[in-house]
């Protein structure tokens, strides 16, 4: 029994961790088609942010908020300067944002040097599997931004013309989309949604001016193995890696888990190269083909 | 009516002198160059209120081109573009569609991953409350004969029905000059009359002045209030049907008699 408790405590934890680190970077790959190499860059914006202001004295919630904006803010500058001129030029994004997070960690270790004020792990231990309460919290705020995302992109106007705009771009231009603004936009909640990570790990890891590079791997290959959809996608991926990882570290250890988990997502992207949700629509597809 | 020999190009001069606030759509000198190719050449064209005018020329006559540049697709090398009374050269696309002017494109561009209820959301939360939604799209889908199909994913419909949608996603929008670029390209007889009817409906029942696009030129004889023939990017000729249809040099340009 304790041994299920364990490792459905291993899997929320690592769920959590993906679906917070990843689903910025979904959102923008799958609304704009712009891969951010610099999205690990972003969340250090969010941790830094939030070290910084509840150091000098906000309350942690505040101070995670005032990285979460920060990181928007900081976004919507940079997709104003530079992110604007680069879409539809899938290379050249990826190397200028490639540029633009060496810049970013150098800078940091330039202005703020090697470590961040620590934040200590709040709320305390859970009182039967071995881990923080934090970490539960953690899973809540993953599932609460899922659930916020999807009402977003289903329900309101914003969300309406957000897909328009993703699906075909000339078309919501002729339905009075002013697409410039989604774009804008669109940047600026990924990179908040970056932030957010950023500022929500920031107590649990520690905070250096490589801190964005403990995200990358999680991130990129759950966006890889998710597929085009942006929140199905990173659902089930985060669902899938969480799942092998959680098991293996379970048994094996941290470091057993993440092979563990890189091998299943080779498996994953070989299988379906189009990645989970390219598959189900192919299925779809063809299911409706045959009746 | 203007008559340029297409052979002769004099460089655009642009009248200054503003609009003409009885025409709902004018332009003045428009032109449009991609390097050495002039696609629009000094073009002044003037539409009324209610009209529907078709473009027709030969293939490479600068008619996408000018569609282009009146939406905003394309901003022109040189010239103006007066709707409504007022200068929109600069607009971009989703102001001009504020300002009452819809496009529906050559290829159908429809959401395919999105039902047609859906698809008529987008423009319509332009125009109406959301409370309204429903008895609008009703509304609309009775009108382009859609109703059984509201539920529908869009990618599942025929080609006819996506014709049919788009114009009917244009309409939503309650534009005062509706842009169509070869509306029954691809489309059967009997679909093709059917939209002949609902361009007709829309010039003389909502007002809406239309521009369209079209090679077939029987379609064109069931529709248009006046002709334009574009050839070269320039305005060739622009009359009735029975001007157009019986002017030799039209149909010299148009058979290609002269190449």
């Amino acid at each position: 029994m304790l041994e299920l408790l364990n490792f459905g405590f291993e899997f929320v934890e690592i769920f959590a961790f993906i679906v917070l680190a990843t689903v910025g970077l979904a959102v923008i790959f799958g609304m704009m088609g712009i891969i951010n190499l610099a999205h690990g860059e972003f969340i250090l914006v969010g941790a830094y942010a939030t070290t910084f202001t509840f150091d000098a004295g906000l309350p942690l919630p505040l101070a995670m908020l005032a990285g979460v904006v920060l990181t928007a803010v900081y976004g919507l500058v940079l997709e104003r300067l530079i992110i604007r001129h680069l879409y539809g030029r899938l290379l050249d994004s990826m190397v200028v944002t490639w540029g633009i997070s060496l810049v970013m960690i150098q800078l940091t270790r330039i202005v703020f040097g090697n470590t961040a004020p620590g934040i200590g792990i709040p709320y305390g231990q859970l009182p039967v599997v071995d881990g923080p309460i934090y970490y539960l919290v953690l899973a809540v705020v993953a599932v609460g931004v899922l659930g916020g995302l999807y009402a977003l992109f289903t329900w309101t106007d914003f969300g309406i013309r957000a897909r328009a705009t993703m699906q075909d771009e000339t078309t919501a231009r002729s339905m009075g989309v002013d697409t410039d603004r989604m774009y804008m936009t669109t940047f600026a909640v990924g990179s908040g949604l970056a932030g957010l990570a950023g500022a929500l790990y920031a107590p649990v890891m520690t905070v250096t001016p490589e801190y964005g590079t403990g995200f990358l791997i999680e991130t990129f290959v759950a966006v890889v193995v998710g597929g085009a959809s942006v929140l199905v996608g990173t659902v089930l991926a985060s669902g899938l890696l969480g799942t092998v990882n959680a098991a293996v570290t379970n048994v094996a250890g941290t470091f057993m888990g993440q092979v563990a988990m890189l091998i299943a997502a080779i498996v994953a992207i070989r299988l379906m190269p189009e990645g989970i949700t390219g598959m189900l629509a192919d299925w779809r597809e063809s299911r409706g083909e045959s009746q | 009516m203007a008559t340029s020999d297409p052979t002769v190009k004099t460089a655009p001069a642009v009248d200054e002198t503003g609009p003409d606030s009885s025409r709902i759509l004018q332009t003045r000198g428009l032109r449009k160059a991609f390097g050495g190719l002039t696609a629009t050449d000094d073009v002044d064209f003037a539409l009324e209120a209610g009209e529907l005018r078709c473009l027709i020329g030969p293939n490479g006559a600068g008619k996408s081109t000018f569609l282009d540049l009146l939406t905003g697709r394309l901003e022109p090398t040189a010239g103006k573009i007066y709707y409504d009374g007022a200068d929109i050269t600069g607009l971009p696309s989703h102001e001009r569609v504020d300002r009452g002017i819809s496009m529906k494109f050559q290829v159908p561009s429809v959401y395919e991953g999105l039902t047609v209820a859906g698809n008529l959301r987008i423009p319509l939360q332009r125009v109406v409350e959301p409370d309204a939604f429903d008895a609008r799209t009703r509304e609309i889908l009775e009108r382009f004969d859609l109703l059984a199909e509201r539920e529908t994913v869009a990618g599942e419909l025929s080609h006819g029905q996506q014709q049919r949608l788009e114009i009917g996603m244009a309409m939503a929008m309650e534009p005062n000059l509706l842009l169509l670029d070869e509306p029954v390209a691809g489309l059967s007889v009997e679909e093709t009359a059917d939209i002949a009817d609902l361009l007709r409906e829309i010039a003389d029942d909502d007002g809406v002045a239309v521009i369209v696009i079209e090679h077939d030129i029987d379609f064109v004889e069931t529709i248009a209030d006046r002709v334009t023939v574009l050839d070269g990017g320039s305005i060739f000729r622009e009359g009735s049907i029975e001007e157009i249809r019986t002017d030799p040099e039209v149909k010299r340009i148009y058979l290609g008699e002269d190449r």
